[in-house]
Order: C-alpha cells, then structure tokens, then sequence
C-alpha cells in the first residue's frame, strides 16, 4: 500500500532517528502515524509497516493487542478521550463522562452513525492539574464540565 | 578464587564461579528453589515471582534466576515470608487457572500443582467469576487451552531462541493476555512440539496424546528415534500395549529434551492398519497370507537350492535396522551363502571419510562439539530439515557462547540467520565456495566440518586436504539420513567392506554387486532385502529373480516379492544404532506387534533351516562380538546398558576406496518426510506444513 509524500517523508526521518540495524523500534511510533492518515491500523497496514521493518504479522499483533491507543477500526473524526482516572475523577469525570454517552448515544470505543464523534475512556492523560480533562484527537480541554462539553460538541459540530 | 564467591544458601556454604545466578547455584547444591518462567538455557524473565528468597541486607526479597551470587550472600529459601510470597503468587496464578486437574493432560506432572501442593494455597479469596476462553486447535498437534496458561512464556522463548521459528508470540494485556499463534487461528512452524513439553501447566497440549491417559499409567521406555540419523533419545509413554506418546523430559540422551515432530510424534507408524502381521507368500501371482514356518520353509529351501547351485544372490540391508542385525546379515550373507553382493542405500559417503581420516583419533565430531565448538561449516545440507537435533545444539551454541557458523548451500537455509558468511554454491560445485572462505576459517580457533551428500567420492578427500589446510583442529561429521545408516556401513553392509571398514580382499574374496548392479543384473537369482524399498526408485532387471522382503509394509518392493516376512520396527525391539555422528547407543523394545518378528530372530530361524553354522541370536551375545571385532566399537557396556551414547570411530586401515560416488544419494527428507517409513506415520502427513522442502528457508 502506499501513503502520502508527508507521511513518507515522516517515516523517512523517523527511521533515520534509530542507529541502524534498529529500525524496527520504529514500530510504534510509524504505527500511529500510520493510523492518522489511514484511520486505524489496517491489515494492509500492519503488513507493509511489516515488510518495512522486517517484522512478522504476529509481532505486530502483540503490539497492537497492547496499546490501547492502536487501533484496528477508524475512530469518529473527533475522538474525545475523557480521563476517568483519580483526579479527574474526584473533580467529576465520571458525571461528565456519562454525560457525554447520553449526549453522543455511544459508549466507550463507539463511532456515532455519521462518524463525526467517537468516545474512549482512558487512563492519565498527565493533565492532573487541570482535572477534568478530556482530549479531542490530540487537542487538551481543561477543567471540562458537561455544559462545557457540550459547548464543546456543537463548535466540533459546524463545519470548520 | 576471584571468579569464584563462597555463599550460603539455607545454612549450607556452597561454592560458586562469581556471577552464576542462584535458582542454579541452589540447584546444584540441591537446594531446590520453584520457578515457572526460569528455564535453563533460556532469556531470563523474571516474570513468575516464584523463585523470591530472600537475601541478607536486602531490603524485600529478591528472584533468584536474574540473581548473579556474589561473596558472602546470605540466603534463605523456605523462611516463613517466602513461603507466604509463593503461596500469594499460586492464590494469583489460579485466580483463573481452572481447577480441571481430574481431566487435565498435565495432571500428575503439572509444576503448578506440585507448587500448590507444596506451598498450599488451597484457599482462595478472590469472588470475582473466573475468565473463561475457549480452547483452540493451532495445528493437528497442537491446543491451546488459555485459562490454563500462567503466562511464563518458555513457548515463546523456546520457538523464538531454540528453534529460531518464532511462531509463538502475546497478545492483548493483563488479565485477557494469551499466547497467540503465527497465521492468526493456526501455527506455521516445525509441529516439533517443544512449546508442549516445555509448557509448566496444561495450556499446550499435545493432539496425539490429548486424554488418552493418565501420566502415571504409562510404562516409560527410552529409546531412539527411528527417524533421521541424529539418534535422539525418545521416552516412548506405552499404554494398553499401544504408544500414544514420545518426550524426553527426563533429559536422558544427546538431545537432552530436544524432538523434533518425528521424535515426538512419529511413532504412530508402529499401530498403523496397513502393518504387515502375517507372512506373505505368492501363489498363482497373488501374495497370499501363510504361516511363519511355511514361509521360513519356503525361503530357507530357495536359499539353499540357489547356493548350491552357485547362482547368484543379492542382498539389500537396511538403513534402520539394528547394529546387531546388520553384523549378522553379513555374517549371514558372506560365510552362510558365500556372497559379497550385498549393500545398502548410501546416504552419504562415510566410507570416504573413514578412508581420508585413517589413522587419525578424535577427527569425528560428536553431536556434543556441536554445542561446544566454537565454530563449524555447513556444506550442502538443510540442517534444520534434514538434521534437527544438530541445527537445534548448533543454534543453541551460537545463542550461548556466540559459536561462528559458515554456511555453503544451494539455496537458502534457516542457519543464514545468524551465520557469519553464507555462500550459495550449486548442488556439486561446494568445495570452490568452500575454498573462498579460506581465510576466515583458518582464523578459527577450531571447526567442525558437516557436509551432506553431494560432498562424496573425490570431494571428501579434498574436503579434508581442505581442512588440514587450515593449520586448526578440525573434526567432521558426514551427515547421514537415518538412525542407523551408520551402523550399517560400519557392521559392513557393503560390497567391498567387511565390519570395521576392512577390505574384503582381506578375506580372499572379491567384492560383491552394488546396490544398482544386483537390480540390474539380468541372471540374479534371489534378491533378498531388508528393511529398505529399492524398487521405488530403479526397476529389477531379472524377472527370474525370487524376491524375499523383511519389511513392515507392503512397499513398492515388497509388492515384488515372492515372500514377505513381517518385522518388526526398531520400537520393538532391543539392539544397538549409530547415529550420523558416530555415536552408539541402546535401543530399547517398547511394544510388541504380534505376528512379527525382529530381523535378527528372521536370521536365526533362517539360518536354523539351512543348516548353517550360526545362529540363533541374541542381542546381547552379538554386541558383545561386535565389540570384540569391530574396530572402533570397544566401548562400555555398562554404561550403553544405562541409556549412554558412545562416540565410535573406526580406526581403519583403509587407505584407499573406490570411491562410488553414483552410490551416494540422499533421500532429502524433510522434517515431515522419513523415506518409505514416513508414509506410514499418519501425523507428518496431516500438518499443513507437509511434505516441505528444503532449501526455502
């Protein structure tokens, strides 16, 4: 398969960044890069990125069956990523994330019919100070609160 | 005494080389410390946390496999708080471990059972319902059964590191972590079952084996595979009177608990329904069922005729029959019925290798220089298809003391991996590649040379001038296909050499036919053969020949013949094998077919009927003669008796051959394949890998 002259040349430098003979450390980061511009990580994917860095198919699988930021189908194009861990959860993360599946009608690792908005529960997302936190892809929005969420939602919603 | 620290372990002042890890330190000194992911020969994984002790002015306890001993380490290994640890990590391991024991293929010889029974935690406070997966199918020879699984990966580790396949590999995290096969829902490896026996619990099982019993209801009988030429040991698990398993866990013999799938698996054979159990005998051209004494009568009555006639015979040996069975079929054949025509198929040109390294001592590598050398060449074989155990040691001794390895094939092998140099040369054309690696060989410390069965005649000798050349200690193996083609070169299976590789001339007799000129003479008068299917590969020339087969089924051969004896196979009997590298060792009987007989017993009754001079026989009687004649094999009893492998050479005069070089052809088995026999073995043929090719690594 083949990918776009940025993302090559992404990969390019990358590759060039390991002493050689150790590329396939690469791995996860090309992954990821991978998945941005395809959406998720593909079996066609998984097995050029494979043939790339000389790595089996099964390889890759323990790799992607690890990390829960890899993954096999395409999120919404707004993956909001509310973090339920203590601090945010002390400070109502648990409020805001039942908000948001009631406001999207989707649950955790779910795409919304017009694959607009998709919804993960994650771990730390180092953004303790600001609790509760959620990202958007990788965007952060801070001290988040349902109405701020929803606010959130709408602004996502017009067409940029 | 500074790469040596003194230590003491539970009281006991032991003695150490400094940076020897404990769990082996504590073994040796037969202290034992419990562990699931520790295995000897493997990475270190300290994952299992069964092995914390705790150590003097260490704040917490410590795992004893990455531990490396230093001087005055205090250490103790059954105090009360590690107890309670172990006992912890066995309440966690069988959180969702089933207790299907009663019904578990493991039960009995399970390590998670003997360490709950030794640290007892029988009591468990975890509420929470267990993960329950399903088991999965990965090959015909291989389950997976995940709940099981306590995820201490030897598998992987011994599919990775061991056999260089990496089939086996981990998927997902935490509580829902699996082992995970190579094509998704199904393997694509060796089938050699290693991850099985290596498996603490019961989470790989074996599909041949699978609840068919119980460990402790089976006789255990070592012996050698039948297969390949390497001579692993194989603990065959005999139930009912039926074979239903093969390991070695005991570590018993050269392959310590090395099989590959034919070690393992291949037994299946044996209990095969097309098995010959009756004597044949052709009767208005249809092979029809008659008793021993008739057939005996019969061949025994033809022989005699032909021999006093002074027609011509012709005899072909086998390549798996016993060492004992091979001296006395020459016997048989040269004093009982005055020929020289007799032969085997040559798999490879020992012969030429006796003669080039006459009057040397220690010039034959065992199977053991090929973990300790530190360097060795292979030329023209597919050692991990054709030699399983000798590509397993030499891979084991590039992982552990970083051995060098040369490689010189047609096509690709596995050993390309991690060889230093890997020359392609066209099958014949070796020795001119061979020579371009000239100095960096002579750079070596010390080689072993293993070449297979295109390196023959001329080109043996060259090899050696080759390798004297190299001003380094230089030891050879001449890779042979199967478990006792050596044996039967050695016990004299051959037209032009008596047992010990002495000249016939020496017994006033010229040499006898070849192999292809019996098939091809147009007067021969009986073909008598042995345990070997000549007819699959070259037609007989007289159709007046009286054809006599021992064999185990109706080969192409056979089909032939005019008597059929049914014999029995090597796991039915007692004897002696040499495998490829030279090394004797004891078969033991296993089961009984009834109906058969041993080729040895086939002699003696034959021999019995003709009037001849000799015989019955013993085992026993004749490896003593054998020690006592034939050169090279004046080795210990006793110890043979005990399961030991002994490294023979035949220390011949022999200075000149003629060498045969159109003679000399390998079968180019694979690991799925096993010449005639392999048909019969149901389990090579139904993994997906079957037949398999060499050279496409």
């Amino acid at each position: 398969m083949t990918f776009s002259p940025q993302l090559e040349a992404r990969f390019e430098k990358l590759l060039r960044s390991y002493p050689p003979g150790r590329q396939r450390a690469a791995l996860v980061p090309m992954l990821l890069y991978a998945q941005d511009e395809v959406g998720a990580v593909t079996p066609e994917v998984v097995e050029e990125i494979g043939r790339r860095l000389g790595v089996s198919t099964l390889e890759i699988e323990e790799v992607i069956s690890y990390y829960s930021m890899l993954r096999r189908t395409p999120a919404g194009k707004h993956h909001i990523q509310i973090c339920t861990n203590i601090s945010c959860m002390l400070l109502g993360a648990e409020e805001l994330w039942e908000h948001a599946c009631r406001r999207l009608g989707i649950g955790h690792r779910e795409v919304t019919p017009d694959g607009q908005f998709s919804l993960e529960e994650v771990e730390c997302i180092g953004a303790c100070s600001w609790a509760p936190a959620l990202l958007v892809n990788y965007d952060y929005h801070h001290h988040m609160t349902p109405e701020k969420l929803d606010r959130l939602i709408e602004s996502l919603r017009k067409p940029q | 005494m500074a790469d040596r620290v003194k230590l003491q372990i539970d009281g006991k002042t032991v003695e150490a080389p400094a940076g020897a890890l404990l769990i082996n330190v504590a073994r040796q000194a037969g202290i034992d410390i419990p562990a699931f992911c520790y295995y000897d020969g493997l990475a270190l994984q300290a994952a299992c946390r069964m092995c914390l002790v705790e150590v003097e002015k260490a704040p917490k306890l410590l795992a004893a496999c990455t531990l490396p001993v230093t001087d005055g380490m205090v250490v103790r290994t059954e105090t009360a708080q590690v107890r309670e640890a172990r006992k912890a990590m066995l309440e966690f391991l069988l959180t969702n471990h089933p207790l299907d024991c009663p019904v578990c293929d493991k039960g009995g010889e399970c390590e998670l059972q003997d360490a709950v029974f030794r640290y007892g935690a029988g009591e468990s406070r975890f509420t929470e319902e267990k993960l329950h997966v399903p088991e999965a199918q990965w090959s015909p020879v291989v389950y997976y059964d995940a709940p099981r699984c306590i995820l201490c990966y030897r598998c992987v580790r011994i599919c990775d590191e061991g056999l260089g396949v990496r089939a086996l590999g981990v998927v997902n995290r935490g509580a829902t972590t699996e082992i995970a096969p190579n094509r998704g829902d199904h393997l694509e490896c060796d089938e050699c079952g290693m991850c099985i026996d290596i498996c603490p619990v019961g989470a790989l099982t074996s599909g041949i084996y699978r609840y068919k019993t119980r460990p402790w209801e089976m006789k255990h009988v070592g012996t050698i595979c039948t297969h390949c030429g390497d001579g692993c040991k194989t603990t065959l698990g005999v139930y009912g009177g039926q074979i239903i398993r093969g390991n070695n866990r005991d570590r018993s013999g050269i392959n310590d608990e090395f099989l590959c799938i034919k070690g393992r698996y291949a037994f299946d054979f044996v209990h095969h329904p097309d098995r010959l159990r009756t004597p044949l005998v052709r009767r208005n051209g249809q092979l029809v069922e008659t008793s021993w004494a008739e057939a005996l009568d019969l061949v025994a009555r033809k022989f005699s005729e032909v021999k006093a006639r002074g027609r011509k015979f012709g005899v072909i040996g086998s390549n798996r029959t016993t060492n004992e069975e091979n001296y006395v079929l020459q016997t048989f054949v040269r004093q009982g019925l005055g020929t020289n025509n007799l032969d085997h198929h040559r798999t490879g040109d020992v012969v030429s290798l006796v003669a080039a390294l006459a009057g040397r001592q220690g010039a034959l590598a065992a199977s053991a220089d090929l973990y300790q050398r530190k360097a060795a060449l292979i030329v023209a074989a597919d050692l991990a298809q054709q030699h399983p155990l000798l590509a397993f040691l030499l891979r084991a001794n590039w992982r552990h003391h970083q051995a060098r390895v040369y490689v010189v094939t047609p096509g690709p092998v596995r050993e390309d991996s991690y060889a230093v140099r890997s020359v392609r040369a066209p099958s014949g054309e070796e020795l001119a590649a061979v020579e371009s690696l000239r100095d960096a060989l002579a750079a070596e410390p010390e080689l072993v040379i293993l070449f297979g069965d295109s390196v023959k005649g001329e080109r043996v000798r060259r090899l050696v001038e080759f390798g004297d050349s190299l001003g380094i200690s230089v030891q050879y193996v001449c890779l042979l296909d199967y478990s006792n083609s050596r044996g039967a070169a050695d016990m004299g299976v051959l037209p032009d050499l008596l047992p010990g590789y002495a000249p016939v001339e020496a017994s006033g007799a010229p040499p006898g036919l070849t192999l292809p000129e019996m098939l091809d003479a147009p007067d021969l008068d009986v073909l008598w053969v042995i345990g070997a299917n000549p007819l699959a590969r070259r037609a007989l020339t007289s159709k007046e020949a009286f054809v006599v087969v021992q064999d185990l089924f109706l080969t192409e051969t056979a089909a032939r013949a005019d008597v059929i004896l049914p014999a029995a196979s090597a796991y039915e009997k007692t004897g002696t094998v040499t495998n490829t590298c030279g090394e004797v060792q004891r078969l033991r009987k296993a089961v009984e077919i009834p109906g058969t007989k041993s080729d040895l017993e086939i002699f003696g009754l034959l021999a019995r009927r003709m009037g001849l001079p000799f015989g019955p026989w013993r085992p026993e009687e004749v490896w003593e003669e054998i020690r006592a004649n034939v050169s090279g094999y004046n080795v210990p009893s006793a110890l043979l008796a005990a399961g030991g492998a002994f490294p023979t050479f035949p220390a011949s005069g022999l200075h000149s051959v003629r060498p045969k070089p159109e003679l000399i052809r390998s079968a180019g088995d694979t690991l799925f394949t096993s010449g005639t026999l392999g048909r019969y073995c149901k389990t090579l043929s139904s993994v997906r890998e079957a037949p398999g090719t060499l050279y496409r690594s």
